[in-house]
């Protein structure tokens, strides 16, 4: 196992920048809001560099520069009211400058008006339970058995050769393409919460308290998250996986689940 | 600031030493204070959806102007022996107009049960707006073995609900009181 | 002068030495006895929260459990974050504190010194209790050094220990931060104005009324959990009426605070040490002073900033985005100011000024992940993943403890009276700074390919930054025994003089190396005083 991930870390860094895009940084997702939060991400990212290269450059530049080695006589000021200003007030207006489309995004996170399906999700220690508000389905969904299998200590079986290891499971959340979707999160145990970063969406599912949020996924695909609040032992082992597809393939998905009339008792 | 140090240190160190730790436990004591203090902060803009609003009158002036659709949902907590439901999922209402809702828990046990149901709104911005009149949640009910009862809530959307908010999600989580004490995990 | 002083001093420990054996560690009210005791405490916190830590890499080193279970491995996660915080950064900051402040500011010893024993022999007694708990039925805690509930509510035999424990540190540090502040405020020398004071000094009392106004929030937390838990309320407990998000907006009411606890100090060090070897005066000492204390504030009303995915009002998350890019402004000042300091001085690179410079540098890419953290929207992708643990620990590591490490060497030479072996610090310092960064910085890019902090195991698609991570972490702990080495082997070097650097400032360096049992038992004359800062 040991070879095989040194010969991948090879790999990654014979293969740069090819492969950097996923292993490096934030997806970009899916949705609009997770494209808006990528570009924030990134904007922030990149002040910082211009920030770090201006501030550590200068430092480096002393640190070259201003060495006794080089013979140079220490001058003697301690302060310097314009240049003390000066680095106030400019932070604040760069501040700003990454605040306010911050705010703006944020005020679009939270409106969740008039969405086309609401799901219901609760969290148990440790999985996750489904439950489509309008359609008649409802549904628990818990890591799929090929991980279940490969995941105890000394299983004998080698995660690499497991598809999607830990991150797939037993029956998927699906939604359609282009749907606004709501989540309505809570808890029937301890703290949980319910995060796929393709949709840019993390919220805690708290028992005794609903939480609300939404997202429109504007492409089709299999997008998958974990629970990212420690909720006991098998924390790591409640992937999240969302299906989407396209309206059509949703109909019919209902249609053979409302069939299947699997509800569960909890739920009711 | 200037105060030169020609002081003795013995009394004056103890009467400082004193103040400090008056101060801690004062801030001891402001840690519980934050409890009540959270409430009231709750209360007023909503913060974790809890809804302790109790509506004083039962009409305000109705808003025909507006439907607000509210959805209704159930939690059992920590599988605990209950069946719990509402009634209908959702329904539309006007802000302003006094409604009922019925909710059906049935025990599943051949025990005499106490259950507490905890209400909580979302959206967050919604909560303060959503007033109970009467509600099964006020009380702890108890069920006699194997007993279903049908719990009635009364509730006004307030008219002054944020304009941006066009669902309410009202959620019980129903939680067997006996077992809340009980540490039976391990 | 200063060998008269030395004279004089030298009899006067002859009728007032040490006592010998345990009964001297036990009994002491000694300001550097109490110092090096928490610095040696402090030393072996390190590695046994260093060695949980490398019991987590070893797990997290590839996909699938290898040595441990998961219920361990989140004890390992709870136990390295509780010692780490509690056990070895923060004691290692009061023993600095006790062994620098009487001498920084002219004065004989600690304010109450009695109280300054009970305080560090307490905390053997909570790390005992701590510790012990790994071996209770049920396992050590397991939910997370944060103790949210319900989770934490599910621990076994050592839930009641564990808060036990947790009051008894908070106990601890209440005396020294109480101690420290009657020392600051009561004991300086004759003419040592407040904002004469080193920055060390001032940065150590800020810190002191932090601690004092949140260690006992913290109590007051646990002591809710543990009411709930045995005595029938219900603050946390959602079925009672309770809200088990309120733990968390009181818990980072004592958090958010305690991490600048744990580097304001940091700071000071940080700022007595770049003018030393730069040979020129602090940049800006009293904007350095308005700036920790901006940041004190501040402190006290960002704590939501940990919470934005738990359900908040809009205009709660706004509110705590703004307030918490706020700080960008006082830390920004501070590393402008370093920076300045250092700016046409006649710099030297001697083992403390490299563990300082790796400070301002590693510090400040810890405080560019902050201010990532702090936008909102971005933070709900951030969030609990490795992106934070990369963030906190480039806070910590090279910040915190690179500054204790820093202060460790700056100072060594006055404790022991010996110069230490400067070319093992350098190597030591190399290592870390090598390693550190093969350990932490990886887990920026595992934060944002999404894998989540607290997990035993992960998918295949995280392995190779965890392979790195886990190979710089081992090495980051072999490091650590060079830095043991040079402890031991500290007397050993050539005699220190007393200035023992180049070009030092501060009251510190008119006694002799080492300093004498007792000193400043008279207060230094104001010229002397003068002497050391111009």
């Amino acid at each position: 196992m040991i070879r095989k991930s040194l010969f991948s870390l090879l790999g990654t860094l014979w293969a740069g920048a090819a492969s950097a895009d996923w292993a490096l940084n934030m997806p970009r997702g899916v949705t609009e809001l997770s494209a808006e939060t990528y570009e924030l991400h990134m904007m922030v990212f990149w002040w910082c560099v211009g920030i770090g290269v201006v501030v550590f450059g200068a430092m480096i530049i002393s640190l070259f520069m201003h060495r006794k080695s080089k013979g140079v006589e220490p001058a003697t000021f301690s302060h310097s009211t314009t240049a003390e200003v000066i680095w106030t007030a400019l932070p604040v207006v760069i501040l700003l400058a990454m605040a306010l489309p911050a705010a703006e995004t944020m005020i679009k996170l939270e409106d969740s008006r008039d969405p086309d399906i609401s799901v219901v999700i609760t969290a148990y220690q440790w999985k996750w339970h489904y439950k489509y508000q309008d359609e008649d389905i409802a549904f628990y969904s818990s890591l799929d058995r090929g991980s279940v299998e490969a995941r105890p200590k000394n299983s004998g079986i080698d995660p690499f050769d497991v598809e999607n290891f830990l991150l797939e499971v037993d029956r998927p959340l699906v939604v359609p393409k282009g749907a606004k979707v709501r989540l309505l999160i809570t808890s029937s145990d301890v703290v949980h919460s319910w995060w796929v970063p393709d949709l840019a969406i993390k919220k805690d599912a708290v028992p005794g308290i609903i939480n609300e949020t939404w997202f429109r996924a504007e492409q089709t695909g299999t997008f998958r998250g974990q629970c990212t609040e420690l909720c006991g032992k098998d924390h790591g082992y409640m992937p999240i996986v969302v299906e989407v597809v396209e309206p059509d393939a949703y109909l019919a998905w209902v249609e053979t689940h409302q069939q299947d009339g699997e509800r569960v008792a909890a739920s009711q | 600031m200037n105060d030169s140090t020609e002081k003795k240190p013995g009394n004056d160190s103890r009467s400082l030493t004193g103040k400090l730790l008056l101060l801690a436990a004062a801030m001891f004591g402001f840690g519980y204070l934050l409890v009540p203090l959270y409430d009231v902060f709750c209360e007023i803009t909503g913060f974790g959806g809890r809804t302790n609003t109790v509506a004083e009158s039962s009409q305000e002036n109705p808003d025909f102007s507006r439907s607000i659709r509210v959805e209704f949902v159930t939690t059992v907590n920590e599988y605990a022996p209950w069946e719990f439901s509402a009634d209908r999922d959702s329904m539309e209402v006007t802000p302003g107009k006094m409604y009922y809702a019925t909710f059906t828990a049935r025990n599943l046990t051949d025990d005499k049960k106490v259950a507490q149901a905890v209400p909580s709104v979302a959206p967050v911005s919604a909560s303060g707006h959503f007033k109970k009149i009467e509600c099964f949640c006020f009380t702890n009910q108890e069920f006699r073995a194997n007993e279903e009862r049908a719990m009635p809530l009364q509730f006004i959307v307030d008219p002054e609900l944020p304009e941006f908010v066009d669902t309410i999600t009202l959620q019980y989580t129903f939680y067997d009181t006996v077992r809340v004490s009980a540490n039976d995990e391990s | 002068m200063t060998t008269a002083v030395a004279e004089a001093q030298d009899a006067h420990d002859e009728h007032h030495g040490p006592e010998k054996g345990f009964r001297r560690w036990l009994f002491t009210t000694n300001h550097k006895d109490i110092g090096t005791l928490y610095l040696i405490f402090s030393l072996i916190m390190f590695f046994i929260g260093g060695t949980m830590a490398l019991v987590i890499r070893s797990e997290l080193m590839q996909p699938g459990l290898q040595f441990v279970h998961p219920e361990f491995f989140n004890s390992m996660t709870t136990m390295h974050a509780l010692i780490m915080v509690f056990g070895a950064v923060m004691p290692a900051f009061v023993g600095l504190a006790n062994w620098m402040i009487p001498m920084m500011i002219g004065a004989p010893d600690m304010a109450l010194p009695r109280m300054n024993n009970w305080s560090f022999w307490i905390l053997p007694v909570a790390f005992g209790i701590l510790l012990s708990t790994l071996f209770m039925e049920g396992g050590a805690p397991a939910g997370g050094w944060t103790m949210y509930p319900p989770l934490i509510l599910q621990t076994g035999d050592a839930f009641p220990f564990l808060i036990f424990s947790v009051h008894l540190m908070g106990i601890s540090s209440i005396m020294g931060a109480i101690n420290i502040i009657v020392t600051i405020l009561n004991m300086r020398a004759p003419d040592m104005w407040l904002l004469k004071m080193p920055i060390f000094v001032w940065t150590w009392l800020i810190t002191a009324y932090l601690l004092i106004a949140v260690m006992p929030v913290l109590a007051g937390a646990v002591t809710m959990l543990l009411t709930d838990q045995f005595f029938g309320t219900s603050f946390f407990l959602a079925a009672g009426g309770g809200d088990p998000v309120m733990f968390q907006h009181i818990f980072w009411f004592f958090g958010h605070p305690e991490v600048y606890i744990m580097i304001l100090p940091a700071f000071g060090v940080v700022s007595e040490i770049i003018p030393t070897f730069s040979r020129k005066p602090l940049f800006g000492h009293d904007s350095m002073v308005y700036a920790a204390s901006c940041i004190a504030f501040l402190s006290f009303i960002v704590w939501a900033h940990h919470m934005f995915t738990v359900g908040m009002p809009l205009s709660g998350q706004l509110f705590f985005m703004f307030a918490t890019m706020l700080i960008a402004v006082p830390t920004g000042v501070k590393v402008f100011n370093w920076v300045a300091t250092m700016w046409r001085g006649s710099m030297t690179f001697e083992t403390p000024m490299l563990f300082a410079l790796a400070f301002v540098f590693l510090f400040t890419i810890g405080g560019f992940s902050g201010l990532m953290l702090a936008i909102a929207p971005a933070d709900i992708q951030y969030h609990d993943t490795y992106f934070v643990v990369a963030h906190f620990h480039y806070v910590l590591v090279p910040g915190s403890i690179f500054a204790i490490m820093a202060a460790a060497y700056y100072w060594l030479p006055k404790w022991t009276g010996h110069m230490y072996n400067e070319s093992l610090g350098k190597l030591h310092f190399w290592l870390s700074t090598i390693f550190v960064n093969v350990t932490f910085f990886p887990m920026h890019f595992l934060g944002l390919a999404g894998m989540p902090r607290r997990i035993p195991d992960y998918s295949t698609q995280f392995a190779d930054f965890n392979l790195i991570a886990s190979i710089g972490a081992l090495g980051f702990g072999i490091s650590q025994l060079v830095f043991v080495y040079v402890l031991l082997t500290a007397k050993k070097g050539a005699t220190a003089t007393d200035r023992v650097w180049e070009a030092p400032k501060g009251l510190e360096w008119t006694v002799p190396s080492p300093a004498p049992y007792h000193t400043f038992d008279t207060p230094p004359k104001a010229r002397i005083a003068e002497e050391a800062f111009e």
